[in-house]
């Protein structure tokens, strides 16, 4: 869905280490905001001020239950990071793949006793 | 023989500057270090699938240099290189990582910190790659990306399902 222009993507959204620290525990499960003062060890209105940039984003999402407003991580938003990542990630994971059949050699190696080591 | 892997690596970015590359590996933490550090078996897997290792010079000393060379298929040739700050045999292994297909490549050089635990009779690796920059941590991150284009279809399917 087309949405107006805001300054911030997700990648900006995580490029405070706060907002990741908030994200770590939001990954944890839905938590209110005194929780996430308490944890991260900031003001409430430093910690409302990264939230609303993380809402902004769509990487963070806020429910009312009774009094309470609970924020939970929304991980669909953060996917264009994960993507980004990810091609790295299958690099190193072929990698290691390859790495995997040569040890595997190297163990039958020494358990002939033929090693060199 | 059939290859079994152990599970994928898993990346992630501790800090702006860094990568974090870990994985477990089901053989003993010496045999880690040797497929690491021995350059007849490096040619054998860090080509990743992706091409050929044509150059691999290792001098595993302090103050010694590498330098890998792959051509990798549809992308050319591409060179590493660095030189290596500290060794602790089986252990851990620091060395700078210059890519060479950026200007100025030593001044950008990233650090690799090459952990190896012992988990048993399994090993736990990670690599720290610290670079001076976010911009250069990020190229480096992107090249990755590149390489892996072809598969990233496929791969969008796995991601999506897995972040519900």
């Amino acid at each position: 869905m087309a949405r107006a222009a805001t300054t911030a993507d997700a990648f900006n959204a995580v490029a405070e280490p706060r907002r990741r620290q908030i994200l770590d525990v939001l990954a944890g499960g839905e938590h209110p905001v005194n929780d996430l003062v308490v944890r991260l060890g900031l003001a409430q209105p430093q910690v409302s001020k990264h939230l609303r940039v993380l809402r902004e984003v769509g990487a963070v999402e806020v429910r009312g239950v009774g009094r309470q407003r609970l924020y939970r991580l929304n991980g669909e938003a953060l996917k264009p990071i994960h993507d980004w990542v990810s091609g790295y990630e299958r690099l190193w994971s072929e990698r290691f793949d390859e790495l995997d059949v040569v040890l595997n050699e190297l163990k039958e190696e020494e358990a002939e006793g033929g090693s060199s080591e | 023989m059939v290859a079994v892997s152990s599970g994928a690596a898993t990346v992630t970015l501790p800090t702006d500057e860094q990568i974090l590359i870990m994985r477990e590996f089901d053989a003993p933490r010496h045999l880690v270090w040797k497929a690491w550090t021995t350059p007849e078996l490096v040619r054998r897997w860090w080509h990743a699938n992706r091409g050929e290792m044509t150059i691999c010079e290792i001098d595993l000393r302090v103050g010694g240099t590498w330098r890998y060379v792959m051509v990798a298929d549809g992308f050319g040739e591409g060179g590493f290189h660095g030189e290596y700050r500290e060794i602790v045999s089986n252990e851990r292994l620091v060395s700078t990582e210059a890519y060479e297909g950026i200007p100025d490549a030593d001044e950008h050089a990233a650090v690799d910190i090459l952990t190896l635990e012992e988990v048993g009779e399994r090993t736990r690796m990670s690599i720290l790659v610290e670079h001076p920059t976010k911009e250069g941590r990020d190229m480096h991150i992107n090249s990755g990306m590149e390489d892996g284009l072809q598969d990233a279809l496929d791969l969008l399917e796995g991601v999506a399902v897995s972040l519900r």
